[in-house]
Parts: C-alpha cells; sequence; structure tokens
C-alpha cells in the first residue's frame, strides 16, 4: 500500500491508473502545472481547476484510488503577470472543494523577477486561507538557486515550514530544504530528477524524517510506477518494511493531513 | 539510517548497470567527434560537453559526496534573480566563463 503524493493524471490514461491500483496505490495529490503550452486566457485555468477538482477524482474512484489536488498557475506561466492574477483571482472559488489541499505547484521556472512576483501572491493567497503549499523547485541547473529564491520568500512571508513541502530536491538541495524546516519532496525520473537508487542514496544520507517520494508523472518522461519501484529498490538493499512505509505511506499521509481534508478512503 | 549493504554487495548489485552508463557516455563522446562536423570533444565550446568532461575530473579527486558537489558544478551559482525568463527550458549545465551561447534547451514539465 502506498501513496503517490505528486502525479499529473491529466496526461496519464487510464490504464496507468489501474496497473497503479494493481501495484498497491490507494491515494494520489495531484498539482496544477503546465500542460505542455502556454492557454489563452484565464478560462483555461478554471476548466483546468474543473477537471482536478471533478473529473479526475472520478475517474480515479473507478480503481478506488482516492484523488486529491493542488491549485495554482505554474510559474512557467508566470512571466506574464497579468494573466497569472486574472488566474489567482479565480482560485478562491475552488478553495471549497472536498479534495483540495492547497496551493501548488508554485515555485520558480527561470528565477525571474516575475515568477517571483506571482509567487509571493500565491504564498499570499495560502496564508489567507491557512492552505498548505506544494513547491516545484526549478530544473537542472536551475534548481539550487531557485530553491533558495523560494525558500526566503516563503520565511519572509511568516508561513509556517512545517505545512510546506519543496519538491524535486536533489543532492544538492535536500539539506538545505530539511535545516530550515521544510518537508522535502523527491521526484523520481528517469533522466532529469532522482532515480529510485539515487533516492534510496538520499534516504541513507539525510535520514527519512519530513521526506516522500512521488513519481510526479506527467506528459514528459517518467513513470507512475516510480513510487513500488523505489520501494522495491530499498527492499532490495534490505531496507526494514517500516522505513519503507514510511517514506511512500506514513510520511505524505502526515503531511498532507495538516489540510484537514486528506482521506485514504 | 546507514546503508545495509556491504561494499561488495553493492558492487554485486550495481557494477554492470553503471559499467553500461561508463560505456553510454564514452560512446556519446565518441559519436561527437565522429559527427559530420565533429571535433575533438577536448576542445569543445559547447557548455554541455564542458559540463561532462569537468565532471569527469571531478570523478576521480577522490572526495566524498561526488553526487551533490557534481549537481552544484552544473548549478547556476548567482543569486539574484534574473530580468525575464528568456525560455522555459534547461539545459543542464551552468554557462561557464568563455562558453558560446546556447539555443537548444529541454522543455520539462
Amino acid at each position: 500500500m502506498y501513496i503517490d503524493p505528486h502525479i499529473h493524471m491529466v496526461s496519464r490514461t487510464t490504464d496507468d491508473y489501474q496497473r497503479m491500483a494493481l501495484a498497491g496505490c490507494v491515494a494520489i495529490t495531484e498539482p496544477a502545472f503546465w500542460a505542455g503550452y502556454d492557454r489563452s486566457s484565464a478560462q483555461g485555468f478554471v476548466d483546468y481547476f474543473g477537471l482536478l477538482t471533478d473529473t479526475e477524482p472520478r475517474r480515479a474512484a473507478q480503481f478506488g484510488i482516492k484523488h486529491h489536488t493542488w491549485l495554482c498557475i505554474n510559474p512557467k506561466e508566470s512571466e506574464d503577470i497579468g494573466l497569472a492574477r486574472e488566474v489567482l483571482a479565480e482560485i478562491p472559488a475552488f478553495l471549497d472543494r472536498p479534495n483540495v489541499l492547497g496551493i501548488g505547484e508554485i515555485g520558480l521556472n527561470k528565477n525571474s523577477r516575475n515568477e517571483l512576483v506571482v509567487l509571493d501572491e500565491h504564498i499570499a493567497l495560502a496564508k489567507k486561507h491557512n492552505l498548505l503549499i506544494l513547491v516545484h523547485t526549478p530544473h537542472l541547473e536551475d534548481k539550487l538557486k531557485g530553491t533558495r529564491l523560494i525558500m526566503d520568500a516563503i520565511i519572509s512571508q511568516g508561513v509556517d515550514p512545517g505545512r510546506v513541502l519543496i519538491d524535486h530536491v536533489e543532492e544538492h538541495t535536500v539539506r538545505l530544504v530539511l535545516d530550515r524546516g521544510f518537508w522535502a519532496g523527491m521526484t523520481l525520473y528517469p533522466d532529469t530528477k532522482c532515480t529510485p537508487q539515487r533516492a534510496a542514496d538520499i534516504f541513507e544520507m539525510h535520514g527519512t524524517d519530513r521526506m516522500w517520494i512521488n513519481s510526479a508523472a506527467d506528459w514528459g518522461v517518467s513513470d507512475p510506477l516510480a513510487v513500488p519501484k523505489c520501494r522495491d529498490e530499498m527492499r532490495r538493499r534490505g531496507h526494514l518494511d517500516a522505513v519503507i512505509r514510511k517514506v511512500s505511506f506514513d510520511n505524505p499521509r502526515a503531511f498532507l493531513s495538516q489540510s484537514g481534508r486528506f482521506a485514504i478512503s | 539510517m546507514s546503508s545495509p549493504q556491504t561494499a561488495a554487495q553493492v558492487i554485486d548489485q550495481y557494477f554492470l548497470e553503471h559499467r553500461a552508463k561508463a560505456l553510454d557516455l564514452a560512446a556519446f563522446l565518441d559519436r561527437i567527434e565522429r559527427a559530420s562536423d565533429g571535433a575533438p570533444v577536448a576542445g569543445s565550446h559547447d557548455i554541455r560537453v564542458r559540463a561532462l568532461l569537468r565532471a569527469i575530473d571531478l570523478l576521480r579527486d577522490g572526495k566524498p559526496e561526488r553526487a551533490r558537489r557534481l549537481l552544484e558544478l552544473w548549478s547556476d551559482q548567482t543569486t539574484e534573480p534574473i530580468a525575464k525568463a528568456p525560455m522555459k527550458g534547461a539545459i543542464g549545465a551552468a554557462p561557464l566563463p568563455g562558453a558560446a551561447p546556447l539555443s537548444g534547451a529541454a522543455s520539462l514539465p
């Protein structure tokens, strides 16, 4: 039994839900993200939020998987501040939907000034409504700088880091995130983030407190079964079942339960 | 929480996988040199190729935490936000002094 706390099922097939259920997935959370193309209006996001709060929960339920979500305009579409503010204005109307856990995945992409402005406004929205935050950290060469800027922005608004998960950490950012009191997520990607092997290494080096693993499976090179593959990697190394359960079930449940809305069944 | 395996067990379990990755890297560098406009990679101005060659040096320096240090080597070390995002993608290596500009970037979710 496991939770995949970050996956973009809008980009996945129903067969993936079926395979995840067979592998033991009981719950997922789906952050709003970049669809691979820029939406031309705020209405496009309204439609997307409808999918995240209505369509996907029903599709997941067919396979006994509980679906939760996070809302935002992602940093890749934040360079246009006017559009971003129109989308931000639409979000409060969805916050009462029962599967909404918080604001996410917000953060930075290329670490630009406009991205930071929109990030600040998302943080303020989360703080105003006392919502959890799920953070996307930038890709590749931009990750280290972006992770530092994001944490500074969150701390500067007085948000409790224990209610924020900084996702996509790797070897060079995990300690920075944990040392400042945030939760840390490791995304299991074949090429551009952590492999299951490296994630297991990071647990061995930095422990398992305030950490989770996720597939972040989407329209790119990714694997919706990455979490059970990491569990298997840890098992092959000889890690105890309780440790494996902690990083793939207990920890995500503990963080997400702070929302007051997360439920397994 | 430490590794439950001995060094021998780690090598037994993972050697062939990483032998293959080392061969892939060697073949990739050969492929660049065999390309229609290929030239010795040691003199490449492409920051991605230069980043890989610097990585090889780092792997052999005998110091610990190679993965962390490699990622730091490939990271943008500046601290201030940039004026405007020039693209959505990323290339995987931070620009080096004197390196030629690069247009290719992976579009990632």
